[in-house]
């Protein structure tokens, strides 16, 4: 298979010279056509993206006959995977307008294929019994009020607002700026290490102010208060370094590239079904990080309880 | 004959725009001071000299005095500077890169004095790699290389490896793949120079045979002395790169050109070398003389028996022509005495 | 009378010895200490209030000009449709040539066949080191991830080879190329791994090509350097006996040179590998498949554990490749009998054939994983460790971290210039001094100068902690025999191991902060400084210990007054490699909250609005590395003997 595939693209390369360069995508994995073929799913780093990610997976491979490819990639090197071929689908996706304008109107090599059915939150948390202890804590105005709290070794003096991964959608410098907080936003790498960092907040009862998110398996086992941030209003985001507003409410959406559209068939259909409420999402979360399952495992023992949700996803 | 090697006037200067320093004021400086004022180095200064077919020709000097440049300006490992050389009558200076080659590969070997085997090839590639290079298919050049390594007595060694023979072995290799190619010209740079006397005293016998047996043109560097009068028919001495005195070995211990080359054979035994024409006079008047002559050639020991057992003088002889006598008295006097001989 | 027993002697020379060198540094040290003065002068006069570095400086927007340029014409522009577009191709079938050969032998059939390799190449020992190695990846259920690993590997190598032999041969043959290649060489091998995945990705997109292309940047400086020395070592009596016989040029070196340097050659392949190996790991933030995909993942959900397999893996890939390579070199040396090798190598084809048409599912094979007893012990140690580890970490920081990073971000950048130039003459002389300034003003032309200035405090911390805990231990090991040989394997793992394993237990002990990525970074310098201490130390001549010992000195006196600055040529070249890696993990130690530079590589290729600024920290960390590089490695240069 390999080697006809090489030999294929040595033609390629001989008719390519002939009729005028090579363009970035070729010599690439020809997406998946009506056969059943490979799908190469991004996976984005948190648990929730991986959820939708082990279920779709799941029932393409194991209900429809599928091989799927799945790939550890950042979000905005994910939508690249749409350009040079190497990313089918992306299966959660929070926003980006700025990706969907390049690679979606310009480039035309990706599709938008409908919400994931979640509704997705971001926002500044902190554990619960801060709010007991300092009950204006949850307002930003008296933010500057509690900076000493949050002091750690990396805060230069200030306080510390703990982000996740670089990749993150995220406007904290700008808001910590623009709301003139005496912070430093620390970059914890990962959401597992804001977990991690929450968990402990509230275990020892640690101080600590954070970037987070819905929908969020760790919601359902410990309650943390998001800190109201001036309200969205559609725009005040616009510029991104004068930003002095909450994030606003995502609606979480699906993106193909354009190949996997056009000639994808039964798999590009089943993803445009799937739809699932951030509870579904949630429990996959849960057994993924706290049940010690694998993606598959996971996924395995949601679709045996749910039958009536996915059922309608598979296209007849 | 016309010579099998003709160099006039060549130079060597190692060093930065070393074409400027011939033909002009500074090519007669001392060595010394010429590196002072420019940092040029004369290895070889205005040296000329003719090698006869057939002739083992030694240059012999002390270390550092450019016998290894001269040499090497011979097929042009190291390129002259100035000056003439003919190799077979054919200009080499003349010679484009293919030609030059050419040379290399069928005229004129060479054997060094650290061998320059390669290591990752077994004896008998290392002897066949001349003819590799030349083309020559694999059976042809596997077989003349045995010849050869027979010729040189390494048969049954073809399989190994050079650095599982010892030195003398080594150079053997080395003496076998310079013969490969049945070249007219053999030059060698103080071959023997790494190897223990004995094997070395082995080594010039075995040159000697070969010399004899396929009678090739050497030229042969060193700087020992006893190794160049045991080989040489003619030595060519060499200091600081200038040609001191060439001339056979007797005319070497005999007459020394300068101090130099006097000190060189002060030790040498004069009797060793030196042959009777060296010490005979001229016959008295009708003095009356032994029947049985001597060759002129006659090395002084060899005769010592006779002369001193003899009553009359006996006549030394060229063939019929009577050149002179010797007798008992001028035979003492060569060997205590330490003079100055000057050939009659 | 014996007034002047030896060590006598010695005592009267060596006092004579140190007053005639303390006569000679007087100067230099006054020069110091007035220069000391002056700089602390001048900071508190010109100190600065370190504002924060804009985020829209004129570099960042070039960058974000020449991205927007390159994106707009990809696919039209001659440049990249003549181009770039066909390296990637190139690449692409290569990497597929590649894996079409190790996935159609099979598990069995690779197992085998690499197996074979070892056989053959390097002996029966290595034959059942890479037999049990490679089942290994199947025991750990690595396997597809670690022939992905090896097939990007196998690629990068042979790219690698490809085009840094020739060059190799070129740069040790032909004056000028030797003389242009130097200077690119010593920046491509103190270019942080990081610091071009973005650039990589901008002309060839994310994938194996661009993986493979990027990790062959990174390793074939090695292959280029070893084959130039290789060749420029084969003993000029061979060239010479050759060139005799009429040698073409051509045939001096395929017959003479290349056959000679074989097993430097052979040499700088094994090196290559091991560069290749750790760089294909980090590649996998650019969409390389394998065990780097494990990697980054573990990473991301804080699993030591889940790492740790991955990790293992890799460091058996490591040894097993290590381990024929360098087993192979050693046997170029000796002579084998060519009959039976011919014979060996003709039955293990056939085995390598018989195995290849067995189908074996590495899948069904005996499981074992490290992951449950690692996360174990680390949340043990998590648990009850939890107050010393926060104590460290708040220590260092706040102690020594914070001040040296608030004094070098207040430094006004010209006067920061201007100390870099004049230390770096007093002691590396003035062109290595003029190059490491000229790098700092790059640094502050590219307007990261604060987060520059975070890093360089970081690195100088993380580099006194190595350099403190690295001489010790090799003060050690060169003392202790039987110590240096029981952590000399230890030494050999730990080096064989990519960057990027070291970020998760300081992870996992630390959280993230800068403080984690400076603990990875001494776990990763640590092992080659303490080798090349140890090293320096045991070179050390055993008559001057000798004579030493004879006048009395204690062991403790022995080592400080002796063996220590004796070895002063190794230690400074310990410290050299050691900033120089240093550097690479701090810089890693972005993606784990260590932040500065570090971050803005990971931001800039996570972040579109963001890239620019990612390509100017990169460009900024290439910079910082050639300040540090050259400030020490002028160092033992000047002072040393020359190499
Ligand atoms: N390539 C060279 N560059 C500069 N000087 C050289 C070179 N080769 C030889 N010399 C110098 O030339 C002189 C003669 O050297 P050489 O011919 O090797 O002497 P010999 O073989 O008689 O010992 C020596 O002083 C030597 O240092
Ligand atoms: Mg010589």
């Amino acid at each position: 298979m390999r080697s006809m595939r090489a030999a294929a693209a040595a033609a390629l390369i001989v008719s390519l010279t002939a009729c005028g360069g090579a363009t970035s995508g070729a010599g690439e994995d020809e997406p998946s056509s009506g056969a059943k073929g490979t799908v190469n799913l991004a996976i984005n780093p948190w648990v929730g993206y991986e959820a939708n990610a082990a279920v779709i997976a799941y029932l393409l491979e194991k209900k429809m006959g599928y091989t799927v490819e799945k790939k550890e990639l950042k979000e905005e090197i994910a939508w690249q995977g749409f350009e040079t071929g190497e990313v089918d689908a992306i299966v959660e996706n929070w926003g980006h307008p700025d990706l969907k304008k390049t690679y979606i109107e310009d480039k035309k090599v990706a599709v938008e294929v409908g919400p994931t059915g979640n509704q997705g939150v971001i926002g500044w948390y902190v554990p619960e019994w801060m709010t007991q202890q300092y009950p204006d804590i949850t307002d930003y105005k008296s933010l500057n009020k509690y900076a000493n709290l949050f002091k750690t070794s990396e805060s230069k003096g200030k306080g510390q607002f703990l982000a996740g991964d670089p990749s993150f959608v995220t406007n904290d410098e700008a808001l910590v700026t623009n709301l003139k907080l005496n912070y430093t936003v620390v970059y914890s790498g990962s959401e597992a290490a804001i977990i991690k960092a929450a968990q402990q907040a509230t275990a020892q009862k640690k101080p600590l102010l954070f970037y987070f998110y819905e929908p969020q398996w760790l919601f359902a086992q410990e309650k943390y208060v998001r800190v109201k941030l001036p309200a969205y209003s559609e725009g005040c985001d616009a510029d991104l370094k004068k930003v002095a507003c909450d994030y606003p409410d995502y609606v979480l959406d699906k993106i193909a590239s354009k190949k996997f559209a056009d000639t994808g068939g039964a798999a590009y259909q089943f993803i445009k079904n799937f739809t699932w409420t951030n509870d579904d999402q949630n429990l996959v979360s849960d057994y993924l990080t706290n049940q010690g399952m694998s993606a598959d495992q996971a996924a395995e023992k949601w679709v045996n309880e749910h039958e009536a949700t996915w059922k309608p996803w598979i296209p007849a | 004959m016309a010579p099998m090697i003709a160099v006039t006037d060549l130079w060597k200067v190692f060093g930065p725009r070393a074409g400027r320093i011939v033909g002009t004021p500074l090519a007669d400086l001392p060595r010394a001071e010429l590196r002072a004022r420019t940092g040029c180095l004369a290895a070889v200064r205005d040296v000329s000299f003719d090698v006869e077919p057939g002739e083992v020709f030694v240059v012999m000097g002390l270390s550092g005095s450019g016998k290894s440049t001269l040499v090497r300006c011979l097929t042009r490992l190291i390129e002259p500077t100035s000056g003439e050389i003919s190799i077979g009558g054919e200009p080499v200076r003349a010679m484009g890169p293919k030609r030059l080659r050419d040379l290399r590969r069928r005229q004129v070997a060479m054997v060094f004095q650290h061998f320059g085997l390669l290591p990752h090839r077994q004896v008998l590639d290392n002897v066949a790699y001349g003819l590799e290079i030349q083309g020559v298919p694999r059976a042809e050049r596997h077989r003349k290389a045995g010849e050869v390594l027979a010729l040189v007595g390494l048969d049954g060694h073809e399989h190994q490896y050079p650095d599982q023979l010892s030195g003398g072995m080594q150079q053997r290799v080395g003496l076998a793949r310079a013969l490969a190619a049945d070249p007219e010209v053999l030059l060698f740079d103080e071959p023997f120079s790494a190897l223990d006397p004995l094997i070395r005293r082995d080594m010039q016998a075995e040159v000697r045979r070969l010399h004899a047996e396929v009678g090739k043109t050497l030229v042969f560097i060193t700087h020992d002395l006893a190794e160049a009068l045991t080989l040489g028919d003619r030595i060519a001495v060499l200091r600081d790169g200038e040609l001191v005195q060439v001339g056979t070995p007797e005319d070497l211990v005999g007459a020394p050109a300068d101090s130099y080359v006097a000190d060189f054979v002060r030790d040498v035994p004069r009797s060793d070398v030196l042959t009777l024409r060296w010490i005979m006079r001229d016959p008295g008047p009708d003095e009356l003389c032994e029947d049985e002559p001597l060759s002129h050639r006659t090395v002084i020991r060899d005769a010592v028996h006779r002369v001193m057992r003899a009553e009359r003088p006996i006549p030394v002889v060229d063939g019929d022509r009577r050149l002179g006598v010797i007798d008992a008295d001028r035979m003492l006097a060569a060997l205590v005495s330490h003079h100055r001989q000057v050939p009659a | 009378m014996t007034a002047t027993s030896p060590p006598a002697v010695l005592r009267v020379t060596a006092a004579a010895l140190v007053d005639a060198t303390r006569r000679r540094g007087f100067w230099t040290r006054t020069v110091a200490a007035v220069l000391i003065v002056a700089t602390v002068v001048a900071y508190l006069i010109f100190r600065t209030d370190g504002a924060a570095d804009s985020d829209d400086a004129a570099a960042f927007r070039f960058f974000d000009s020449v991205r927007d340029w390159v994106d707009a014409n990809r696919d039209t522009s001659p440049f990249f449709l003549y181009g770039v577009n066909y390296v990637r191709l190139g690449v692409r079938l290569l990497v597929d040539a590649v894996q079409a050969v190790l996935l159609g032998l099979g598990f069995a059939g690779l197992v085998a066949a690499v197996s074979a390799i070892g056989l053959v190449f390097a002996g029966w020992r290595t034959g059942l080191l890479a037999f049990g190695g490679f089942l290994a990846f199947g025991v750990l259920g690595l396997w597809e991830q670690s022939v992905d690993t090896l097939v990007l590997t196998v690629s990068a190598v042979l790219l690698s080879v490809l085009i840094g032999v020739p060059l190799g041969v070129l740069a040790a043959r032909v004056r000028w190329v030797g003389a242009t290649l130097r200077p690119v060489l010593d920046v491509m091998q103190i270019m942080p791994t990081f610091a071009y995945l973005a650039p990589m990705t901008l002309l060839f997109l994310i994938g194996e090509p661009a993986a493979v292309i990027a990790t062959m940047i990174y390793a074939v400086p090695a292959t280029i350097r070893i084959t130039a020395l290789g060749i420029s070592e084969v003993p000029p009596t061979a060239v010479e006996a050759a060139t005799a016989l009429g040698s073409t040029r051509w045939q001096l070196l395929s017959k003479v040179r290349l056959p000679m340097a074989r097993t430097t050659i052979v040499l700088a392949v094994n090196q290559t590998i091991m560069l290749a190996l750790s760089m294909v790991v980090i590649t996998a933030l650019i969409d390389a498949p394998g065990l780097g995909q494990n990697i980054v993942n573990a990473l991301q959900r804080v699993n030591v554990g889940a790492a740790f397999d991955a990790g293992v893996a890799i460091v058996i890939l490591a040894v097993v490749l290590d381990r024929i390579t360098t087993n192979a070199a050693r046997r170029t040396r000796v002579h084998q009998n060519r009959r039976r090798r011919a014979i060996v190598a003709g039955g293990a084809i056939v085995a390598v054939i018989a195995a290849a048409l067995i189908t074996i599912n590495p899948d069904r094979l005996p499981g074992y994983t490290f992951a449950e007893p690692v996360n174990d012990l680390v949340g043990w140690i998590e648990l009850h460790w939890y107050d010393v580890t926060e104590g460290l970490k708040n220590g260092i920081s706040a102690g020594i971290l914070d001040p040296l990073e608030t004094v070098l971000v207040t430094t006004p950048w010209w006067l920061f210039v201007l100390v870099v130039a004049a230390f770096g003459t007093l002691v590396s002389g003035w062109r290595a001094a003029g190059l490491a300034a000229l790098a700092a003003a790059g640094i502050a032309g590219l307007g990261l100068w604060q987060h520059s200035m975070q890093t360089l405090a970081t690195v100088l911390v993380a580099i006194a902690l190595t350099m403190v805990i690295g001489v010790a231990t090799g003060a050690f090991c060169a003392r202790h025999d039987r110590l240096a040989t029981a952590i000399r394997p230890v030494l050999d793992a730990a080096q064989t191991m990519p960057s990027f394993v070291y970020l998760l237990p300081a992870v996992a002990l630390f959280g993230a902060s800068r403080f984690t990525a400076i603990v990875a970074a001494v776990i990763f310098a640590v092992p080659p400084v303490v080798r090349l201490v140890e090293r320096g130390l045991r070179d050390v001549p055993a008559t001057v210990v000798e004579a030493a010992t004879s006048a009395g000195s204690t062991p403790r006196q022995l080592l400080w007054k002796v063996q220590l600055p004796m070895a002063r040529g190794g230690l400074l070249l310990a410290a050299n490699q050691g900033i120089v890696m240093v550097l690479a993990m701090v810089v890693v130690g972005g993606l784990v909250g260590a932040g500065a530079l570090g971050y803005d590589v990971v931001a800039g290729f996570s972040q579109r609005e963001l890239f620019g600024e990612g390509l100017a920290a990169g460009l900024a960390i290439v910079l910082l590395g050639i300040l540090l590089d050259r400030l020490t490695q002028g160092f033992h240069d000047s002072k040393g003997p020359r190499r």
